[in-house]
Order: C-alpha cells, then structure tokens, then sequence
C-alpha cells in the first residue's frame, strides 16, 4: 500500500467544485487514485458522487479546481477526449446502447482504438464474460438487468484504459450477481487494473478496496485504508447499518 | 387500369422525393434532436445551383449536380455551425424559430440573387426521354428518382450499419453523453448528419425540379413541409421509416388528388397523418419516445 503511494498518483483531483445552475453540488473535494489500487467513494443518496465520476469523465466542468491524469490537467478537455487519454468511465444507470447488438457495443467501446487491435480485445472480453458471447447478436435492451451491466463493463474495458471508473455497479442486482460484480473487479485488479468505484453497497466495496473515500454532501468527510473504514464507528453507523 | 396504374408510379416518384428530404430531417432530428425547418430551402438552393450550372456556366448536368451537392454540403454545415451549434444548450423552442429563421432567411438571400420570376429548369438526361410500356408513357425522370431513391436508402442502410461514423451517428441518436464516453466528438457526428441530409437535398432539389420544372424562391417550402410530415409519419428518427412515409405520402397525394379532388389533394395528406398518429403516435415504424433528461 505505501510503497505504491511513493509514486505520482494516476489521478489527482484537486479542491474541484461543480455547480449545476445555481445548486453547488460538489464543494472542494480532492482525491487521488496510484496505479494498480482499487479507491472506493462511498456515500448516501445524492452526496456527488456520480457529480464527481462525471466531472472527472469530463461529462460536467469543474468551475474551480484541477484535474491530473498522469500529470497532465484534463478539466475541461471535454468527455469524448479523455479515452484517448487512458479513462474510462462505466456510467451510473449502464447506459448502453440498447437498440445495437452486444458485440457492437463492445466495438463501440472501443471507438479510440485502431480497428486491428478491436478483435484480440473482444475475444478477451468474451472469455471474461462468457455470457456475453453467447449473446454477441443480441440487441442490447433486451439483455438482464445482469447482463446489461456486464456488458456496460466490458464495453468500458474494450478501451484498454488505464483507470477505469464504476459508477455502482451493482445496483439493481440480485446479491448472487453483486458478488459476481466484485469477483470481476477483483479479478481485473489482480491483473493490474486500475479502479475508482463508487457504490451505495459500502460493505461490499470497502472489502475490495485498498483505501476509501467518504462524502456527505459535496464534501469528504474522511478518508484512509478500506480496512480501517470498514472497522470505523461512524461509518458503521451511517453506512454499513450496525 | 391503365390510369391506376400511372398514378401509382407518379405517387411512388413524387413520393420518392418526399423520401429523400425526409432522410435530412430525419437524421438532423435522430441525432441533433432538433426540427431542422431550414431543410427545404437547401433544397431551393440546391436547384438553383445545378439550374446556374446548366444555364449560365455551361456546366455539364452530371457536375451540375456535383456543384450543387458540394455547395449543400458546406452551406448544411454552415447553417448547424453558426446557427444551431451555438444553442446547442439551449430551449428547443429557442432552435426550433432559429431553423424557421434560417429558412426565411435562405428564401431572402435566394430572391436577392435570382429575382422572384419562376426559371424554368432545363431538360436533362434526368427528363429528356420516355418509356412506353403498352400504352403508357413514363417520363424518364419518374424512373430515375425512384432508382435514386431505391439507391440512397441502400447506401445509407449500409453506411449505418457498417462504417465507423455511421456507428457513431447511432450512438449519438440513442445517448450522447454515453456517445462521448466512447470517444465520438458529437460536434462532428452532428456536422457529418447535415452534410449528408444537405447533399441529399440537392439531388432531391434537381429531381423534383426535373418532374416539376418550375423553380423560384419558395419552390422547397412545400416538398420540404411535406417531407418533414413523411418523416413523422414513417417515424421521425427512423430511416426507413422516411423511405415508407415518403412513399406512401406521394402515393396519396397522387391517389387523393386524382379519385377525390384536385383541390384537396394537400388536405387529404394531411388527414391521413392526423389519423397514422392518432392510432400510433410514433409513426409507422417508430419507436415509443423514452423521454431522456
Ligand atoms: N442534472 C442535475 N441538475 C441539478 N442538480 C443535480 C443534477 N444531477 C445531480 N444533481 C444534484 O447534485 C447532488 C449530487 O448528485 P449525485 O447524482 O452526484 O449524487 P450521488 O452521490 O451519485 O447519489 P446516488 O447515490 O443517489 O447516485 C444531488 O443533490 C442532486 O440532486
Ligand atoms: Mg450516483
């Protein structure tokens, strides 16, 4: 965990703050993801983080504040630039294409990508999620809900990038494919992937994270080791309902 | 039979047109999600164009054609770029009397240039024979633009289902921020859309023009009214969905005008739309609306 921090951290958000109109959603908020962690942003409905996921995807411009991705600033740069830049980010709600097939959703996953390289990377993602090859030809909307999700992972990781943000993505989901969710993310980590994840289940992401973020409204309101979170009183209390 | 027979294939020309100017407003509104009423004037402009060539610069009709495509193109994305991209934000309504604008606009520049007199339009290759099947004469040109219909929608099917940007318009139509997260610059999406909708309108300006040879000012204000209710009709957003409305559109506007009235040969149309949405309000092959924030 520390040797990993010895380095520049991938991510490096910086006091930013978000406004939708006159409503100040996200009020200074800064975080950092090293390669190869898992960072969970864990908080009650409505807190920002999907605003936070967004703004770093680029969907939404910080007014004040920075964003580095490897150093190099990336607010403002505009959301359809920032997959050539090595993020990824895999959208609350799925938001996949329902009315293409499975398999063109995964190749517009990935669009910043030379058409050679697209057929290694879709038989990689057919072993990972065998279901989704047997369903190559299938319109996307008519997929579960389980599936659907699945889909919108791989199409996130068709982009090769090098961090990739989930917005919670088990919602929905029967517990036996929210376990399912977490052994993919643990299994991406272990093969070196790089991941911010944001979820309302906190018991399940504080497991799979090496450190966590907290936010109340706008703001973070502790930090530290997934570990030390995950045995912490208050956030007990709030979020893990004990 | 004979009389059925002409009027069929009359409807199935005019309607082809209809088709090809629904495609434009069709796709601006898939993917732009906005009512490009400017998409009948390009039209005008476009037979203009290829009319100058003909008559003035003695210009072959084909690179007449050419010409007039090339210059939709850029006036199609110049409109989008100075008119509509600016409030791409915006209220739709604040759009929607911006395209009324523009085509009030377009029809003024085009009365400064060529004057209000009708021009007649020339005799191409596209009107200049006949074919006789038993006793029934068909002009050329009503079989060349239901080919070039047939011909378009083959292309662009193709275009749709195969080619990168083709794949990126369809991710635009069905959600742009998730569009943007793959990497496709909307912008450009949305300019490629009225380059192609805008030289489609050119050769929809020639081809009404070689049926209908009377060109001035307001000659796209009616087709392009009429290809937009074809566009609905068919389903707005759906690109066979303009083939089918744009064809059944001339088909009953020939049929009304010639078995009910002349006069009421417009009306008709209308009616028959009122009814299509009435029982289903997508269009005939529509898809129900899902409202998105
Ligand atoms: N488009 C919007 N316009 C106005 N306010 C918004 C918009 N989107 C979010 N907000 C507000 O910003 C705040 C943060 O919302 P956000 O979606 O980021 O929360 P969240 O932590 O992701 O919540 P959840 O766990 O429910 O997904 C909320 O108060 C919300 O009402
Ligand atoms: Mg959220």
């Amino acid at each position: 965990m520390t040797d990993i921090q010895q380095a520049a951290p991938l991510l490096r958000v910086n006091d930013i703050h978000v406004y939708y109109g006159a409503i100040h959603a996200i009020k200074g908020i800064s975080l950092e993801v090293y390669e190869n962690e898992i960072v969970t942003l864990i908080g009650a409905n409505g807190a920002g983080k999907t605003t936070t996921l967004n703004t770093i995807a680029g969907l939404l411009k910080p007014r004040q504040g920075t964003i580095e991705l490897n150093g190099t600033p990336i607010q403002g740069v505009g959301a359809s630039k920032m997959v050539f830049q090595g993020l990824a980010l895999c959208p609350e709600g799925r938001r996949i294409f329902q009315q293409m097939t499975v398999k063109e959703n995964l190749e517009m996953g990935a669009f910043s990508r030379p058409n050679t390289e697209i057929e290694g990377s879709l038989e990689e993602m057919f072993q990972r999620f065998p279901r989704l090859k047997e369903r190559e030809k299938q319109i996307a909307g008519t997929l579960s809900g389980g599936e659907q999700q699945m889909l919108a992972m791989a199409r996130a990781l068709m982009s090769r990038p090098k961090l990739l943000m989930l917005d919670e993505p088990s919602m929905g989901l029967a517990p036996i494919l929210v376990e399912q969710i977490f052994d993919i993310i643990t299994e991406l980590h272990e093969g070196g992937a790089t991941i911010l994840l944001v979820e309302q289940n906190a018991q399940m992401a504080l497991r799979v994270a090496n450190r966590a973020y907290v936010m109340e409204t706008g703001l973070i309101t502790m930090q530290g080791p997934a570990e030390e979170l995950l045995h912490n009183d208050a956030v007990q209390k709030a979020y893990l309902g004990s | 039979m004979t009389a059925f027979l002409r009027f069929l294939i009359n409807g199935v020309s005019l309607g082809s047109v209809y088709a090809i100017i629904a495609l434009g407003y069709t796709m601006v509104y898939g993917i732009a999600k906005m009512l490009n009423f400017a998409h009948g004037d390009v039209i005008m402009v476009g037979a203009y164009i290829s009319y100058c060539g003909m008559q003035y610069w003695g210009v072959p009709p084909v690179a007449s054609i050419l010409t007039a495509m090339v210059v939709c193109t850029v006036l199609g994305i110049t409109i989008e770029g100075l008119a509509y991209r600016p409030l791409r934000q915006a209220a739709s309504l604040a759009v929607l009397i911006t395209a009324i604008g523009m085509s009030y606009l377009l029809q003024n520049v085009a009365l400064m240039i060529w004057g209000a007199n009708p021009k007649t339009f020339p005799q191409t290759f596209i009107n200049g024979a006949s074919l006789n099947v038993g006793d029934m004469s068909i002009s050329s040109a009503t079989i060349i633009t239901i080919l070039a219909n047939v011909l378009i929608m083959v292309a662009l099917t193709l275009f749709t289902a195969k080619t990168k940007m083709g794949k990126a318009m369809r991710c635009v139509s069905e959600d742009r921020g998730a569009a943007e997260l793959m990497g496709i610059n909307v912008n450009r999406t949305i300019s490629v859309t009225f380059a192609i909708g805008s030289a489609l309108a050119a050769i929809a300006g020639v081809l009404l023009c070689s049926s209908y040879p009377i060109l001035q000012p307001t000659t796209g204000s009616m087709p392009g009214i009429k290809a937009f209710t074809a566009a609905v009709f068919g389903g707005i957003g759906s690109i066979p969905g303009a083939m089918l409305g744009g064809v059944l559109l001339g088909v009953i506007e020939i049929f009304g005008k010639a078995y009910i009235s002349t006069e009421l040969g417009d009306a008709i149309v209308f009616a028959v739309l009122i009814v299509v949405l009435l029982v289903k309000p997508s269009g005939l092959l529509g898809k129900p609306m899902r409202e998105k924030v």
